[in-house]
């Protein structure tokens, strides 16, 4: 499972046979597996990941530290479910450190996020402090070099 | 030039001996295409890990530009003594037994030219490398192929060595994990050639440069590891394939201290030391790499399973390897010569692969397609490979 696991979150859209040759499986163990690890929600989703930028897109994105007070009984789960419910907020990390959440935010200006930022995050009751990381230029994303790929460079036959 | 000198009688007989490499003429005609998928390729597609990449800038920074002892950085033979010791319980000198060199093909040429008197016979079980009876030959040697076979794998036994042995005979050269057959020596095959090395009396060069590519349940056993082997055997590994650090030119030997010395003094007059830049980088694989190194192994792993099974698919008899990253299918139900093969496949679908006559007489009748190229080339060439079977075969 795990093995397929890697395979697929590497390349969503390898064909089930191809898949089922390089793992050594029939492609009904292969299907099936898929199956189950969509309905266990271990598999959640398939996604395209996008360069934007190269597209020509001038998406802001921010990276926002948000420093909390935890609540009693719930601790930090409830105010965490406030940030995320948020359709600008695309991902929530609780985290370990000198602030609580890492939230990143997408928005068309610097201008958008910012307002959201200060009108929505910042006003959320339990949100002690917030700081806000505008992203300039992204490298690498999930493991995925987003500049041009390194070229070849073997020579065509060797021994 | 005077037309009149004959400059090919005046050149080394040794030289004139040798027949250049057939993998040359193929390499000429992909060179000029553009969509070329090229299954002939005999190193990783990865490039080195940056972490080994990294350590080596850093070393230049720091100004290693030196010469560095001719045996090679004690550092760098005390890795390799300590991996040997952990991996396959036996114990190397660095100070003595370990001698670092430029690729494996250095090591090879220095160790047959350390061992062999002119006329000794050198036992060769092909298809195998392209250098071994080259070097062989070089070294003033007799090459002797001995051919293995499909139906046991690839694999090489005594009773196939035996009628080849003669009082010349001084040396049997072997090289498992395989190229270009991916065949592997399970350790009883290795326990019948180890009999057979004592027998007989002969030196054994190991060539397991393939070593950590090895699939499955089969893990691969260093000859020297083998009862009463180590003082015999003459092993080689390096860097190049398992790291990817072909273009690094960075092997060893490992051998009783009366050998390694003889060939350290080839070594120093011819080579001097193996650049200082390769072996800091050698140390970092060695220390840090084995992670990185897994990796690319499971890749190679999950690709000779497509390669297997597209080529197995389109009928052709096909022994799936067991190691290195070459699979070796047989061509003949094509009822084409795997020259002929290899250059109508290239004109006609831009797939390059190498003919197996290129690994020595026996291998005729086999093309050599190597797996290191990534999964989606790999399937392209698998369906340009099947559509020119459909239409050409005789």
């Amino acid at each position: 499972m795990r093995e397929l696991l890697e395979l697929l979150e590497h390349d969503a859209r390898r064909p089930v046979s191809e898949l089922a040759a390089m793992l050594g499986k029939s492609e009904y163990e292969v299907e099936q597996s898929i199956k189950k690890l969509e309905k266990d929600k271990i598999i959640l989703s398939y996604n395209a990941l996008v360069n934007w930028e190269k597209f020509g897109d001038d998406t802001v994105t921010a990276i926002i530290e948000i420093n909390l007070t935890p609540e009693r009984e719930v601790g930090f789960d409830a105010i965490a479910e406030r940030i995320y419910r948020f359709d600008e907020v695309r991902t929530v990390y609780l985290m370990s450190g000198s602030f609580d959440l890492l939230v990143i935010i997408e928005g068309k200006s610097l201008k958008e996020v910012a307002n959201f930022v200060a009108t929505r995050l910042s006003t959320i009751e339990g949100v002690t402090a917030t700081r806000s990381h505008f992203m300039l230029k992204p490298y690498k994303k999930d493991g995925v070099l987003m500049t041009d790929k390194e070229r070849d460079r073997r020579l065509v036959v060797s021994p | 030039m005077n037309e009149s000198n004959n400059w090919k009688d005046r050149l080394s007989p040794r030289v004139n001996a040798i027949k250049p490499s057939g993998i040359r003429k193929f390499f000429d005609i992909a060179a000029s295409m553009e969509d070329v998928i090229s299954l002939g390729v005999g190193e990783p597609d990865f490039v080195t890990p940056w972490s080994i990449r990294e350590s080596c800038v850093y070393g230049l920074e720091k100004g290693y530009t030196s010469y560095t002892a001719n045996r090679g950085m004690m550092e760098l033979r005390e890795e390799i003594a300590n991996h040997y010791n952990r991996k396959f319980n036996i114990a190397y000198n660095p100070a003595t037994d370990i001698l670092i060199t430029v690729g494996v093909s250095e090591a090879l040429d220095i160790a047959l030219r350390a061992v062999v008197s002119p006329g000794d016979e050198v036992l060769i079980p092909e298809p195998c490398y392209v250098s071994y009876a080259a070097c062989a030959t070089l070294a003033g040697g007799v090459a002797v192929p001995v051919a293995a076979k499909i139906e046991n794998e690839f694999r090489i036994t005594p009773a196939e060595l035996e009628p080849y042995v003669t009082d010349k005979t001084k040396v049997l050269l072997i090289g498992y994990p395989n190229n270009p057959t991916g065949a592997v020596m399970s350790r009883r095959d290795l326990l019948a050639i180890a009999d057979f090395a004592e027998q007989h009396d002969l030196i054994v060069i190991s060539d397991e440069i393939y070593g950590d590519l090895s699939y499955g349940d089969q893990e691969h056993i260093a000859f020297s590891s083998l009862p009463k082997m180590q003082e015999r055997t003459i092993l080689l590994n390096g860097f190049s394939k398992a790291y990817a650090m072909t273009g690094w030119r960075i092997g060893y030997s490992l051998a009783n201290p009366t050998i390694t010395a003889a060939m350290t003094k080839i070594h120093q007059y011819t080579m001097l030391c193996a650049p200082i830049t390769a072996q800091i980088a050698a140390i970092e694989a060695l220390r840090r790499g084995e992670k990185y190194m897994k990796k690319m192994v499971a890749e190679y792993d999950r690709r000779r399973h497509l390669i297997y099974d597209g080529l197995t698919k389109m009928g052709l008899p096909t022994f799936e390897p067991k190691g290195a990253f070459y699979i070796f299918p047989n061509i003949e139900p094509t009822g084409m010569t795997s020259d002929e093969f290899a250059e109508k496949l290239l004109q006609k679908e831009h797939v390059a692969l190498v003919p197996g006559s290129a690994f020595g007489e026996c291998g005729e009748g086999h093309v050599r397609c190597s797996y290191a190229t990534a999964i989606d080339k790999i399937s392209e060439a698998l369906a340009r490979i099947e559509n020119f079977i459909k239409h050409n075969s005789k």
